[in-house]
């Protein structure tokens, strides 16, 4: 009568797993911003833009909880010696913004972490050839690279990259080598236009009316993103993050409000396994908390 | 080889019984920090497992609080959720056949909004027979009417047990709260109305405050404590409670590991439960049971029962 894990897992289609793994590397790409490369065999083939993982510090229970990261990337490096397969690996891109991302950036190439993933819904691809608009608001670019990989296969793809300052912006040489066209905009115009990026992406609607729409951020730019998105009856995909626990949907920590919530017949979805990529029209703008402490990059 | 030393090398005995469920070891979760038990089944083997405790079920689906509804703390996390469950009957309809597929017995939490309704949902529970034991949780901080105040007073907890009882044949397992001043005055009172063991204990209400903000950091205000941070609190009130009652008791509040789960057992548990770690390491549980197994064995012990309540004062 009792089951099979195996069977089940198979039945389920469960692809997430526990990574007890090392550091490869950790820089500081930008101030106050690192890429953290972890070995994690396997991990690629699995992973889908716009998932995340829940990264530990091994062994230590300082921080106590495990911190969600969206995926980068993931990649291959050629193998330390002749005949061995080549070493898989998934990067995050962080900003220090607490005690735990404090923690992280002090950690070096052979550290052990462990990392729980990947996990959640990803984005879907949208229709192949209609133009494809992605919006990042600082370390809001993160799941978009892998995105951005992705739709470059077949679509024509624009990023608009906002940040505080020229710090904020990230990575963007490596979007252009995807065959990216991207604009990037600041609001002190230390780098790019002077401005939200909100103003770029109403101009490159009027061009691209029928494209598509992905974005990730602060949640008031996220805001603002849908309202211009809804008005022109653009397609919106977005990527959100939230306080978590569990990143497996058992906490019930991490949710936000869905479409048909109201103060009488409530409807939450779990950030993590609804979510973190929602279809706009599936959540209660109207109530979203725009009072959030705009994005802390995972904190 | 001699005799002494071939018993050495069996398996100690990790089985217990509690409330009359038997388990083949005294590892489960705690409510609400292992979901509905599928939630995790990427990670470990619920077959593995003493017992599979469930989220806590209301009659009616519950949305729970608003965001946000966790925090961290030093070495310990605050939580508001507000008891966010799919309702009895959707549980019944779509979990209760999952986790009726694995061996390991299965203990519903359950909670009432009124004493009705906890009459009712024990009602409920008891036409299961998946189910093997109920865990009548009167002690979450989180809502106004989540139990706590029946959890409080030894009156309404006798109130709210007996009712229960005299509508369950199922053996009943009552959770306590830490937020008394004295817990064995609960414990007493729910003893002697029919419960069938005692889990203590759930989360020490805290409240936190975001500076910048002057706000509480969690939308509910106030939230439950709970992880390392409130062990040592745990183990005093498990040990306080064990004294009191003769009905088996169930040890919880910041176990991460096997050496944390002895503490308890030590202390007169005869289970325990892990919660907030399973946040942390999702196969936290199976590290505490194969902990705990190398322990009896380095201690020379064949059967867990020579380590429960073998405080040595």
């Amino acid at each position: 009568m009792s089951v099979n894990r195996t069977e089940l897992l198979k039945e389920k289609g469960e692809q997430m797993q526990n990574y007890n793994t090392i550091i490869l590397s950790n820089q500081e790409v930008s101030p106050g911003y690192f890429r953290m490369r972890i070995l994690a065999p396997g991990f690629g083939a699995k992973a889908r833009s716009g998932q995340f993982l829940m990264f530990r510090v091994q062994h230590l229970l300082l921080p106590l909880l495990r911190r969600p990261f969206g995926i980068f990337r993931v990649g291959l490096l050629p193998p330390d010696c002749e005949g061995m397969p080549p070493k898989e690996y998934v990067e995050i891109l962080y900003k220090v913004v607490g005690g735990g991302t404090r923690i992280m950036s002090e950690l070096h190439h052979g550290d052990h972490v462990e990392l729980l993933g990947p996990l959640g819904n990803g984005f879907t691809s949208g229709a192949v050839k209609k133009v494809k608009i992605l919006v990042g608001g600082g370390i809001g670019l993160v799941p978009l690279y892998m995105l951005a990989s992705e739709l470059v296969t077949q679509s024509p793809v624009r990023l608009l990259m906002g940040g505080r300052t020229r710090d904020d912006i990230l990575a963007v040489t490596e979007f252009e080598r995807l065959g990216v066209e991207t604009y990037v905009s600041t609001d002190d115009g230390s780098l790019g236009e002077e401005g939200m990026v909100t103003e770029a992406l109403k101009r490159k609607l009027v061009r691209f009316p029928d494209a598509e729409v992905y974005a990730c951020g602060p949640m008031p730019m996220l805001k603002a993103v849908r309202d211009i998105c809804y008005k022109r009856g653009v397609s919106l995909q977005v990527s959100l993050e939230a306080h978590m626990a569990c990143g497996v949907g058992a906490c019930l920590g991490c949710v936000v409000k869905g479409a048909a919530h109201t103060e009488e017949t409530p409807q939450y979805l779990c950030c993590c396994k609804a979510g973190p990529v929602f279809m706009a029209e599936t959540l209660d703008w109207g109530k979203i908390d725009t009072d959030d402490k705009s994005c802390g990059g995972c904190a | 080889m001699t005799t002494s030393k071939m018993a050495n090398l069996k398996r100690p005995n990790l089985s217990v019984e509690v409330a009359g469920i038997k388990m083949r070891n005294p590892v489960m979760p705690a409510s609400g920090t292992f979901g509905y038990g599928e939630e995790y089944t990427p990670f470990l083997d619920l077959n593995q497992l003493g017992a599979v405790v469930t989220k806590g079920l209301s009659l009616r689906p519950k949305a729970g609080n608003a965001m946000p509804r966790i925090t961290e703390t030093v070495s310990g996390m605050l939580n508001a959720i507000g008891l966010q469950n799919v309702g009895i009957d959707a549980f019944i309809r779509d979990k209760v056949p999952f986790l009726s597929r694995f061996e390991t017995p299965v203990i519903v939490n359950f909670f009432g909004n009124s004493l009705e309704e906890y009459g009712e949902v024990a009602a409920r529970l008891n036409d299961i027979s998946a189910i093997a034991g109920v865990e009548l949780n009167i002690s979450c901080p989180n809502v106004k009417q989540g139990g706590i105040v029946f959890g409080t007073d030894p009156a309404a907890a006798s109130e709210v047990v007996s009712l229960v009882r005299s509508r369950l044949q199922k053996p009943l397992i009552v959770k306590l709260t830490p937020n008394v001043t004295d817990i064995t005055v609960i414990a007493r009172a729910v003893e002697e109305a029919g419960a069938d063991a005692i889990c203590c204990i759930n989360t020490l209400t805290g409240m936190s405050i975001d500076v910048r903000s002057r706000k509480p950091s969690l939308a509910n205000k106030t939230g439950g404590l709970s992880g390392p941070a409130i062990r040592p609190v745990a183990v005093r009130m498990v040990y306080q409670v064990a004294q009191t009652v003769k009905i088996p008791v169930i040890g919880v509040g910041g176990i991460v590991n096997a050496m944390d789960a002895l503490e308890f057992l030590i202390v007169g548990a005869t289970a325990v439960q892990v919660g907030t770690a399973n946040f942390i390491d999702p196969t936290a549980m199976i590290s505490v049971i194969d902990g705990i197994e190398q322990f009896c064995i380095d201690e020379g012990m064949d059967d867990i029962h020579q380590l429960i309540g073998s405080l040595q004062l």
